[in-house]
């Protein structure tokens, strides 16, 4: 499709002021995006408009401008440049064999409506990705080419996060990067057989493949070269995945695993876990059941658990069962209860290795307890105005006026604590 | 809460505005080498009932008598994140913030230093607490204010209403210059507005939200995209709630829909786990094609590209009329 339409897109065709195509269009290609939980605008350079000609800034900490009723932040614009797709990705809402309604923006119809989001303060920045059209390395093109109009024609210094895709050849993959301030390609699933199962044209290989490409350019624009030029910027918040969750048999230590081998091997700076949602026009051939929520979230908090606060991957498992995180408790606490010999620990000596394993003491609680124990020892009503609650501590931590004493032992400790936690959330 | 014989007396400071961080670190300043007790200071900082415009009183000349009972301290040297702390809790409404402010100060330099590293303090830890609360604030006040474009205005001017919950609109208005630097824009508050026209930025009177500028076409795309970047399947009302709190919802354009789409968020999840998988359309398995025929696939995704363009226009443009 050519852009043959030079007239302002958001100018017609208008119903009560607002343009009908328009709407509709980002209706579908919102719609279609919303099952890439990343929304993240955090980690891009530094940088603003006061010396630019456009808008648009980053500060470090990302903003969510809003929030939607799933409870999800709304931080970028995220949308498809277009929904139409050659690919049959079953888990997929815009696979070639679904019936959705399909659209396409055209790229300066859609430059426009950033920036027009931006001026108002509703967005970020964009979130863009794409159905496959005609081939990997157009559609790339396509995408790389919203990127470079909204930098080089309007000067926008707003966030910008490109998916790419892994077939796409890697001089596109360079020039998506130079644009954009987070890349990302969703491995999907831990499993490669699941994948080559459920979206026959992907291909596991080729997906690592091009994460190792976009590490070794993040490695390369980190360096300095032998004059000490900085090397051109390259996606300057680095490169995250997601995995989907439930839509095969893959239990939370394999994907636990895979995330692990991910951060490890190409530097990812985030994995989504989306649990595999209902969609319209689903494939008869994967489960038909409402979204695992609570698996999601304790995946999320393992995952945590892993990237700051130096547990490992079989450490985490082992709080559950079967390769299956505990789905009441969360993965820290269920790791306590398994390892009781560890406590309690005195929050007035532990190393801070220690301090953080211990429940409800997160890593900046951790951070505010070791200066404040400098000064004086620490009681347990101390310890509550640093950490907030002391509730689920308590069993777990000696203090100058606290010592648990047979409450670790108790046989009922993990009942009791399943039920402080609900009543906790009752009243949250 | 005299520590004396004696009532103290008391010295009233008069600070220019409610968020005069600076006014009142002078004057704090002023007070610690004077060695004025905490109890005897009483802080007042043109809450409600001042003239935001009125003759400024200068924070440079009080009147500031020396204590004879009280040796003059040395000034305390100040860790930076207690300044930043300072700075936020400046904006908060709670009327005894600059009281508490120079408590801790005053302590500080009384035998107790290290309190301003010691979030352990109830003194400290309430400090913590209002800063956090204005840091919170000042965030959600960079996310939840919406620009409304001025009509029939050349250059392009924009303008906002806010009802933030403290005095957080100078404290945020450096995010908004630094974002929108090149464009015209005004944030209009109860008590104070800010404005920016690309050059400087300059203070002036509160406002109403009657006056804020009418609703504009480009709030019915962005509600648009808010009603469908929602997944009904993951209703999560609490977490929502949380981070985007009730008081918000007034001054936001999308929040009107979210009544409708929670009503309809269950029957609309239940339709799609209930509903039997469809045939899929026609193109799909000659784009699908196995690979042996692969020369035969290459044309096939063309037509179905093509098919797929006129079923997407079909169903997508319901308002396409000039096609």
């Amino acid at each position: 499709m050519n852009s043959d339409d030079n007239s302002s897109p958001l100018l017609s065709p208008v119903a009560n002021g607002v343009p009908i195509r328009l709407m509709n269009k980002l209706a579908i290609l919102s719609d279609a995006a919303k099952y890439d939980a990343s929304c993240a605008s955090s980690g891009a350079t530094k940088r603003d408009s006061l010396t630019g000609s456009g808008v648009g800034s980053t500060e470090g900490m990302g903003i969510c401008h809003s929030y939607a009723p799933d409870g999800r932040c709304i931080s970028l614009l995220k949308v498809l440049l277009t929904n139409f797709c050659t690919f049959d990705c079953l888990y997929c809402v815009n696979r070639v064999s679904s019936n959705v309604p399909r659209a396409r923006f055209e790229i300066d119809e859609l430059v426009d409506l950033v920036l027009s989001f931006y001026k108002r303060n509703y967005i970020e920045g964009l979130f863009l990705s794409s159905g496959i059209i005609r081939d990997p390395d157009y559609t790339m093109e396509q995408i790389v080419e919203v990127a470079r109009r909204l930098r080089e024609v309007h000067d926008f210094r707003g966030y910008i996060h490109l998916k790419t895709i892994p077939e796409a050849t890697p001089e596109l993959l360079a020039s998506a990067g130079r644009y954009a301030d987070r890349l990302s390609i969703n491995v999907e699933l831990a499993r490669p057989d699941s994948l080559s199962a459920l979206a026959p044209q992907k291909e596991a290989g080729g997906i690592r493949q091009a994460m190792a490409g976009i590490r070794s350019k993040l490695d390369e624009s980190r360096d300095r070269s032998h004059s000490g030029r900085k090397a051109p910027g390259f996606s300057a918040s680095g490169q995250s995945t997601q995995m989907i969750v439930g839509a095969d048999d893959a239990n939370d230590g394999e994907l636990l695993d895979c995330s692990e081998s991910l951060y490890k091997g190409y530097q990812l700076k985030r994995v989504y876990y989306s649990a595999f949602s209902p969609i319209p026009d689903a494939s008869a051939a994967l489960p038909l059941a409402p979204p695992d929520l609570n698996r999601e979230h304790r995946l999320y908090q393992a995952d945590w658990l892993m990237r700051f606060y130096g547990f490992a991957v079989d450490e985490i498992v082992a709080g559950g069962e079967n390769g299956m995180l505990d789905p009441a408790l969360d993965p820290k606490l269920a790791w306590a209860l398994k390892h009781r010999e560890r406590f309690p620990v005195d929050v007035n000596t532990a190393e801070r290795e220690l301090l953080l394993r211990v429940p409800g003491l997160g890593t900046r609680g951790v951070d505010r307890l070791l200066t404040s124990r400098r000064l004086r020892r620490l009681t347990l009503a101390d310890l509550g105005r640093i950490c907030g609650s002391v509730a689920r501590m308590r069993p777990f931590v000696v203090t100058r006026d606290w010592r648990p004493t047979a409450l670790l032992d108790a046989g009922g400790l993990r009942a009791q604590l399943l039920q402080g936690s609900a009543q906790l959330s009752l009243f949250d | 809460m005299n520590r004396h014989s004696g009532p103290p007396t008391l010295h009233t400071v008069q600070l220019q505005r409610p968020d005069d961080f600076d006014g009142w670190r002078l004057i704090a300043r002023q007070h610690l080498a004077a060695g004025t007790l905490p109890e005897s200071l009483v802080w007042e900082a043109g809450e409600a009932t001042a003239d935001l415009f009125s003759e400024p009183l200068s924070p440079a000349e009080p009147t500031v008598p020396p204590n004879p009972s009280r040796p003059a301290a040395p000034l305390p040297v100040v860790p930076r994140a207690f300044l930043e702390l300072a700075r936020c809790v400046a904006c908060h409404r709670a009327p005894d913030r600059y009281a508490l402010l120079y408590r801790v100060l005053w302590r500080s330099c009384h035998g107790e230093s290290g309190l301003l590293d010691m979030p352990s303090d109830p003194d400290m830890h309430r400090l913590h607490i209002l800063g956090k609360c204005v840091a919170r604030e000042r965030h959600k006040m960079h996310a939840f204010v919406r620009f409304r474009q001025t009509p029939s205005v050349e250059p392009e001017h924009f303008s906002a209403w806010f009802e933030p919950e403290h005095h957080t609109l100078r404290l945020s208005s450096g995010f908004f210059v630094r974002r929108f630097a090149n464009m015209h824009w005004s944030i209009v508050t109860p008590e104070e507005s800010a404005h920016w026209n690309g050059q400087t930025l300059q203070f002036g009177p509160g406002g109403h939200r009657s006056n804020n500028t009418a609703p504009e076409m480009m709030e019915e795309l962005w509600k648009t995209y808010f009603a469908n970047i929602f997944n009904p399947a993951r209703l999560k009302l609490d977490a929502m709630r949380s981070e985007m709190p009730v008081k918000y919802w007034k001054n936001l354009p999308e929040a009107p829909l979210i009544a409708e789409l929670v009503h309809n968020a269950g029957a609309r999840s239940q339709q799609m786990v209930e509903a039997l998988a469809s045939d899929p359309p026609r193109y799909a398995r000659r784009a699908t094609a196995p690979p042996a025929q692969a020369q035969a696939q290459a044309q096939a995704q063309a037509q179905a590209q093509a098919q797929a363009q006129a079923q997407g226009q079909g169903q997508g443009h319901t308002g396409n009329k000039d096609g």
